[in-house]
């Protein structure tokens, strides 16, 4: 079955969630492109999205619409040319509305499950949690005798261990996508040891198709993305606790979130990643992870007594940020969760002495945003760290203890052979979570 | 054209800003002033200058497509709305895509001629930030042949004026061509700097040159230009006074604070006929020819233009049309510096359509007020010189592919 056949019938399972509303965009247009074709107009081009909830489903195809009428917008220039025999569509308006009616009719919102039993492809994109895509697996790939492929976008469980305990045969592949996925370039691509060769020379063309950024990851727990992450965000509250003896919870958190946005020119601070990731999330990756690596704790009672306490982060259905470790007025921290006292202390409250304590930021400064835009961004990612090393303040030396830590979860996901080579680490970083630069880099030392 | 047998002026202009992207108070997803605001700004700008709406005879108002843009016809009704004055005055909306502006000026013109009017009104008004460039290019598309749309390019006009450069690159050398076009888009820029109601006054850019050097990008846009060769969407209306020496009188307006009309050049071409020779701009050429006939002067007269410069391609056509270089010679005119601020023939001295902005059916009547600015010296800090032997202005206002044209030439009236 070629490529075209093969996306003839589609389903993605969890598709009204984050990560799955997502994939079903970048699908649906892949798969009405591939049918505009000429070749493939008598082929019917089906994506079934499962979700649990008609409600959700409903966001999801008003989610559809408005990206798919953003996508038809910006490529009204090819798309003229694919609708050129259409003597009924004149206006560029009549074209983009033909294509987005064109992408829309591809998806079949569906909260049954079994529908996507008559997928040749399924992707998975359900919580990380194990039981659980085991039991989508059963109801729709194992003993199915269309034997379809089936990708699954965790982050973290190792793939051959699925496929062992869902009896895929090799039929699996780690699809890793970056949220959001229309966004992120990234992929990452995990090929376990059972996975068969047409499987991921399909998982390759897809992935080319989609203009994503592709890095082959190893089959081992947490992979690259999540494998820096996790331990990057254990090093934070580490940091945390070691902050603790000389001030405040709240103060040590705010202190080290602030280090990793402004001294280390990151998009976000670490904590408020964690909060968009979603602690529980987290909570369930750290969960995969440590009793599949040995040797070290990949582990955060913090973590988990804020979950104990309902704190929990994510983002609510418009897309706005959940509380978490902070909390958000109109998407910017304004205050940090005192798990003691079981309440957020306004930012404002202890802002100004935190700020005098990590003292000042390189002169005159390296926004992220700036850093990101810049042609010459090494040079001033250079001479930021430069000056940065020569400072000797409660920030400067923190951001070099995290820009060195970062640096060694890097390399020992190399020398793990998690990662072909830093190359490949400093890539998932750069496109998966928008750093300005690799973390296997010279700039600390 | 015949001989004018009155003397016609043009007094009292007014432009309001153009808007769009690029103006710091421009956001595109905030209310922002409709048509009709356009209208009775750039209208009261002139009635203040003129002694009120009681000197005007006749109101006459040029746009393209408020029809699309704006969901508004009926456009003459309009005028009324911009004083109690003009109530019950005789107003006619005229439409020539984007050469309505100078449509209206020649209708003025007209009624002044005929003697039915010793001063008209004359407005040009476009709000084209009402929809996206993907949605407008649809709607300026209706100024080419509508049959020609299915064939043509997502962003038409640019795609009509892509193919023109690209034939003209192949005739006559790419690199020289877009050097040009990028001087030509530098020139527009540094001029629209000294104008506050220009669309490109707050621009900061530093390496003009550069920035407009950029290759072209087929896949998001067309072939041979990119987007700074191209004029941006604009919002603006301009006004200005059509009288006859009486009705200046009545103003009590000097004739050396107006400028005379001493030729139209008033010249159509089949929509429905491609041009012959995509690198020479044929109507335009025929235009200039009958405006400058009808003044009585040779090119060699011109102290400014202000020439219809929608695409860095079609000013240096224009170049070549208006006889200043000969086909293929138009580059070299520009790179020498000869159309610059300090140059022999200073164009498009407040940023032109690329840098002033293109509210299409205004713009006719904004290089109206453009002149009359220059050559009675209010045009503040972009003022130029105007040499004694060659005291005259040339406009060129042109509609769809060079299919609706107007020229007029300028100069300061003479007192007696």
């Amino acid at each position: 079955m070629e490529y075209a056949e093969r996306l003839e019938n589609v389903a993605v399972l969890g598709a009204a969630g984050k990560m799955g509303s997502g994939i079903v965009l970048l699908l649906a247009m892949e798969m009405a492109d591939v049918g505009l074709k000429a070749e493939n107009r008598s082929r019917r081009y089906v994506l079934h999205a499962v979700d649990v909830s008609h409600q959700a489903l409903g966001g999801l195809v008003k989610y559809l619409r408005g990206q798919v009428l953003k996508a038809a917008e910006k490529k009204i220039v090819a798309l003229r040319k694919v609708y050129a025999d259409r003597a009924d569509l004149v206006d560029n308006s009549d074209i983009v509305q033909q294509y987005v009616n064109d992408v829309l009719d591809v998806v079949r919102p569906t909260t049954m499950l079994e529908a996507a039993a008559e997928a040749n492809v399924i992707f998975e994109a359900a919580p990380e949690d194990l039981a659980l895509k085991l039991k989508l697996f059963a109801r729709t790939a194992t003993d199915n005798p269309k034997a379809p492929w089936v990708f699954t976008n965790t982050s973290s469980i190792p793939i051959e261990e699925i496929d062992e305990k869902a009896r895929l045969g090799g039929r699996i592949m780690g699809f890793h996508f970056y949220n959001p996925p229309a966004v992120q370039k990234l992929v990452e691509l995990i090929r376990s040891r059972t996975t068969t060769d047409d499987v991921a020379a399909f998982a390759e063309l897809l992935c080319k198709n989609l203009r994503k950024v592709v890095v082959p990851a190893a089959d081992r727990p947490g992979f690259i993305g999540n494998g820096h992450f996790m331990r990057d965000l254990l090093h934070a509250i580490s940091e945390v606790d070691r902050l603790g003896s000389e001030m405040p919870l709240v103060e040590a958190v705010y202190a080290v979130n602030r280090v990793s946005q402004d001294f280390l020119v990151r998009p976000m601070g670490i904590f408020q990643l964690i909060d968009y990731v979603g602690l529980d999330v987290c909570q369930c990756i750290l969960g995969v992870m440590n009793p599949r690596l040995t040797g070290e704790n990949l582990h955060s009672p913090l973590i988990d007594r804020l979950l104990e306490q309902g704190v929990r982060g994510g983002q609510h259905h418009d897309g706005s940020q959940k509380d978490g470790f902070l909390q958000y007025q109109q998407g910017k921290p304004t205050g940090v969760y005192d798990p003691a006292a079981k309440r957020y202390v306004p930012i404002a409250e202890f802002q100004a002495a935190c700020d005098a304590r990590l003292g000042p930021l390189p002169e005159p400064g390296l926004p992220w945003k700036v850093a990101v835009r810049d042609t010459a961004k090494d040079a001033l990612l250079a001479r930021f760290f430069g000056q940065l090393r020569s400072m000797n303040t409660l920030g400067s030396d923190l951001a070099r203890r995290y820009g060195i830590r970062s640096r060694d979860i890097g390399l020992k996901l190399v020398s793990d052979g998690v990662a072909r080579t830093a190359n490949d680490v400093n890539q998932v970083l750069l496109t998966g979570f928008f750093h300005a630069y690799g973390p296997v880099n010279e700039f600390f030392g | 054209m015949n001989k004018l047998r009155r003397k016609v002026y043009m007094t009292a202009g007014y432009n309001t800003v153009s808007m769009g992207t690029g103006r710091k108070e421009f956001h595109p997803k905030k209310p922002r002033p409709g048509l009709e605001d356009y209208i009775r700004e750039a209208g009261r700008g002139v009635l203040k200058q003129v002694g009120g709406a009681g000197n005007i005879d006749e109101g006459v108002i040029g746009n393209f497509m408020a029809a699309r843009f704006n969901g508004q016809g009926n456009l003459a009704a309009l005028v009324p709305a911009i004083d109690e004055g003009l109530q019950w005055k005789p107003c006619t909306r005229v439409e020539g895509a984007c050469a309505s502006g100078a449509l209206a000026l020649t209708t003025g013109i007209k009624s002044v001629l005929a003697e039915t009017a010793d001063m008209v009104l004359a407005l040009g008004v476009e709000v084209q930030n009402t929809v996206k460039a993907i949605y407008g290019a649809d709607i300026l598309a209706t100024a080419g042949w509508s049959r020609e749309r299915k064939a043509g390019h997502a962003y038409f006009f640019p795609g009509k004026f892509s193919d023109r450069a690209g034939a003209y690159y192949e005739k006559y050398g790419r690199d020289r061509t877009r050097q040009a076009m990028a001087r030509w888009y530098r020139n527009a820029i540094e001029n629209a700097r000294l104008c506050p109601t220009a669309q490109e006054y707050h621009n900061t850019t530093a390496d003009l040159d550069a920035a407009a050097l950029a290759e072209p990008n087929p896949k998001s846009f067309v072939d041979h230009l990119n987007v700074l060769d191209c004029s941006k969407v604009s919002d603006g209306a301009s006004a200005i006074a059509i009288a006859s020496e009486a009705g200046l009188r009545r103003a009590g307006i000097p004739t050396s604070a107006a400028v005379e009309i001493v030729g139209i050049g008033q010249v159509e071409a089949d929509l429905t006929v491609p041009p012959g020779d995509p690198t020479r701009l044929e109507t335009t050429r025929r235009a200039v020819q009958c405006a400058l006939a009808s003044a009585g002067i040779t090119v060699d007269k011109l102290a400014t233009v202000e020439t219809h410069d929608c695409f860095t391609i079609a000013g240096i056509l224009a170049v070549e049309a208006i006889g200043l270089a000969g086909p293929g010679k138009g580059p070299d005119f520009v790179l020498d510096g000869q159309t610059a601020r300090g140059g022999r023939v200073p164009f498009n001295t407040t940023g032109g359509l690329v840098g002033w902005g293109h509210p299409t059916g205004a713009t006719g009547v904004h290089q109206a007020v453009t002149l009359w600015e220059q050559l009675t010296g209010r045009a503040d800090r972009a003022q130029i010189a105007i040499p004694e032997d060659r005291p005259y202005g040339l406009s060129v206002n042109m509609g769809g592919d060079d299919k609706t044209l107007v020229a007029l030439v300028y100069r300061r009236g003479q007192e007696k």
